[in-house]
């Protein structure tokens, strides 16, 4: 399959000043080191606890955040990331390489290019109560990417808004209202509309189901599939409700402390989870069927600061497997077979 | 007053509870009835807005304005007695909250106090509502240091006895009072404290909190969501309440630290005997957690069964749409359509008219009671009420 995105040891770290000269004091690792591809035209769900980097990742993929290091290649060939890669390795500063990251690297893209991105990438955030101006009329906010983006503007930006407007679900009636006219469902479809009028090919979407009632939840998810269907859209879908990306991803990556800890095909990773984090996760989603009530041990502990994570894999302090090893050095993500990667030294070695 | 009968703690009976707003008379509840049974959790579920929230405000009588209960009874048993909640006054709830019914809200930093520390707030309930227990302990300390302890000591020991058997008699007594505000004798009061603080850390450790000697002395602030949490709860559990409400104590938590949390409602549940009210709008939850559930929609209940008979048969249409609307892989997302309908303006008649797919003529006209369609399984629907 064709790789849309390809991330290559991403990491972003937030500063933190104190003192009385407001110097930095230390650097919260929000995304440490995050290696991924997503397929063209598949949902790509990312699943984990909150502050494991999850959102900080989406918003550094598609450029709303700067990496501190690493690369996002967007639509590049394989071949020139593969000869990127090698060059890094052989010959870190020829002016080859500078060459081509410039050209198709774009962690660190700036101004008019940058801008011209936009209009690839989009996200549709966790809260459309704060992530639509109160002040806009439904029909500039659905505007506004044509405008900034300088696509279309006046009658004919009107008319692609109805367009987008139908597509999503409302209608012509809903351009002249402000969002506070809108329940929480119908305002995070002006969202999507927001999102997708500029013809994107990935969109991000940040929790999109959390902040809305169970009934409505199905509502969306069966928008964002028809949508997808409809308009050959790649999404990356980032949630902490594990069911929901179980129906709607067709891989999906674990979290864990800014690093990815497993990924695979859904029904793979659902089924047989590896990771001793990913298994308690899984474990721990309650099941609403009373007949298979169980009797579980839930994961002891709590999750550490990522100010401060814990040398070794991020996880052994409230793992069941530690080894020696786990405390000194990184488990690096190897495949397991069948594009299930795992960054696990027990489960490395068992295999 | 009459004597209770039956194995329930509280009933409720046709509360009706409205807020007056500027855009008009909500109606939040409209005829709400459900019952509590002695050891049981039962599990409340609805959508946002449905009014189960306002039932356990109702319960402990919280209800603030602009909300007022206009109608009702809630029954409340205990000692074999049968009293009124709705009809206690100010002085007689207070005695009643926290120590025969507590509640855990659904956000633990709001819920605790960011100025004292987790040990002082955990403390006051004891001050509160376990004191006497306290000065019996300390007394029974003191009779000890006094058979051993010699001279000096022993004449401050026998001072302090005489303060604390005062202060069991009679807490604001002149003698108790002035000693309390007296400098140095003041100090009587520590070993009072010192058996709080030494309570409170058991009571920490009992909820699994790791290192309780450090956590008492910490500010909310210091604390993770799973850990403040559990302060709350340890907070609600100091009287050994007869009934515990909690309303979504886990809805910010992650799921890991939601089982831990869920695991530790059912350890305490068994271990107490307590009875949980358990509000929330996660089925899974009720499906782990709950003995019975209620289903409530717009002000109503619609559906009171069995958790097993529930996610089996349910009755009502809105619980079926509920059950159906849960992701489950490889099936289409099915949903409820239509949207929950504004509480100032029902629509008369059943309340889940406007959505349901098998309304009748009869659902525009007439407000289904509470039925028994079947043992121990009430349904509140028009399809069920005719003897279907």
């Amino acid at each position: 399959m064709e790789n849309l995105i390809t991330i290559e040891n991403l990491k972003k770290y937030f500063p933190i000043y104190g003192g009385v000269l407001k110097r930095k004091v230390a650097e919260v690792k929000a995304v440490d080191g995050v290696n991924l591809n997503i397929y063209k035209g598949e949902c790509f769900g990312v699943v984990g606890e909150s502050g494991c980097g999850k959102t900080t990742l989406g918003k550094t993929i598609i450029r709303l955040l700067t990496p501190n290091s690493g690369h996002i290649f967007y639509q590049t060939p394989r071949e020139i990331v593969e000869a990127i890669k090698y060059l890094e390795k052989n010959d870190p500063k020829s002016k080859a390489l500078k060459y081509l990251l410039r050209e198709y690297d774009i962690a660190y893209l700036r101004g008019r290019r940058l801008k011209k991105l936009r209009r690839f990438m989009q996200i549709v955030f966790q809260d459309p109560t704060t992530s639509l101006d109160p002040r806009m009329l439904v029909k500039d906010i659905v505007a506004e990417p044509l405008v900034a983006q300088g696509i279309a503007k006046g009658k004919e930006a009107e008319d692609r808004v109805v367009k987008v407007l139908e597509m999503v679900g409302l209608s012509r009636t809903h351009l002249y209202r402000y969002p506070h006219e809108f329940s929480g469902g119908q305002r995070q479809r002006i969202a999507v509309a927001r999102a997708i009028i500029t013809n994107p090919e990935f969109i991000v979407l940040d929790e999109p189901t959390s902040s809305v009632d169970v009934s409505v939840r199905a509502q969306l998810l069966n928008l964002f599939q028809d949508l997808q269907k409809e308009l050959g859209l790649t999404y990356m879908f980032i949630s902490h409700d594990l069911s929901v990306v179980e129906c709607i991803s067709h891989r999906v990556a674990v979290m864990y402390l800014g690093k990815i800890v497993e990924f695979a095909e859904t029904g793979e990773l659902y089924k047989s989870p590896l990771h001793p984090y990913a298994k308690a996760l899984f474990a721990s989603i309650p099941i609403p069927d009373p007949t298979r009530r169980r009797e579980r041990a839930p994961l002891s502990g709590e999750v550490p600061s990522p100010v401060n994570p814990p040398s070794g894999c991020r996880f052994h302090p409230r793992c069941e497997l530690a080894m020696d090893i786990c405390k000194r050095q990184e488990p690096p993500l190897v495949d397991v077979g069948g594009g299930h990667f795992v960054a696990c030294y027990a489960i490395a070695k068992k295999e | 007053m009459e004597k209770a009968v039956s194995d329930e703690i509280i009933r409720v009976e046709d509360l009706y509870l409205n807020f007056y707003t500027y855009e008009g008379v909500v109606k939040a509840l409209d005829g709400v009835s459900l019952d509590i049974k002695r050891g049981e959790i039962l599990g409340v579920v609805g959508e946002t807005g449905c009014g189960k929230s306002v039932t356990s405000l109702s319960i402990l009588k919280i209800v603030v304005p602009p909300g007022k209960i206009e109608g009702g009874r809630i029954k409340f048993n205990v000692k074999g007695k049968t009293y009124n909640i709705l009809e206690f006054n100010e002085p007689t709830m207070s005695r009643v909250r926290g120590r025969y019914i507590s509640m855990v809200f659904q956000e633990p930093r709001a819920a605790l106090n960011p100025v004292y520390s987790v040990g002082d707030q955990i403390g006051e309930v004891f001050y509160l509502h376990r004191k006497e227990e306290i000065i019996k302990a300390v007394i029974e300390q003191l009779k000890r240091e006094i058979e051993t302890a010699k001279g000096f000591r022993k004449r401050v020991s026998r001072l302090y006895l005489s303060l604390y058997e005062g202060m069991l008699k009679n807490p604001k007594s002149l003698r108790v009072r002035l000693a309390s505000k007296v400098p140095i004798v003041r100090r009587f009061r520590n070993l009072m404290k010192k058996e709080v603080r030494k309570r409170t850390v058991e009571l920490l450790r009992t909820l699994r909190i790791p290192d309780p000697e450090r956590v008492v002395d910490m500010y909310p602030h210091e604390l993770s969501g799973g850990m403040a949490q559990r302060c709350v709860i340890a907070m609600a559990l100091v009287a050994n309440p007869i009934l515990l409400i909690a309303d979504e104590p886990t809805t910010n938590l992650d799921v890991t630290v939601q089982a831990q949390i869920l695991v530790l409602i059912r350890e305490l549940q068994k271990k107490f005997g307590s009875t949980i009210l358990y509000i929330t709008h996660d089925l899974g939850v009720v499906a782990e957690l709950c003995d019975r559930v209620a289903v409530m929609y717009a002000g109503n209940v619609v559906e009171i069964a069995d958790v097993m008979t529930l996610f089996k048969e349910p009755l009502h249409p809105y619980t079926q749409g509920l059950l159906e609307s849960i992701p489950r892989p490889g099936k289409p997302f099915t949903s409820i359509p239509g949207v929950v309908p504004s509480l100032i303006n029902p629509p008369p008649g059943c309340r889940f008219n406007e959505r349901c797919k098998y309304a009748m003529d009869i659902c525009w006209k007439q407000k289904p009671p509470l039925v028994e369609a079947d043992k121990e399984h009430y349904v509140a629907c028009h399809l069920y009420s005719g003897g279907k």
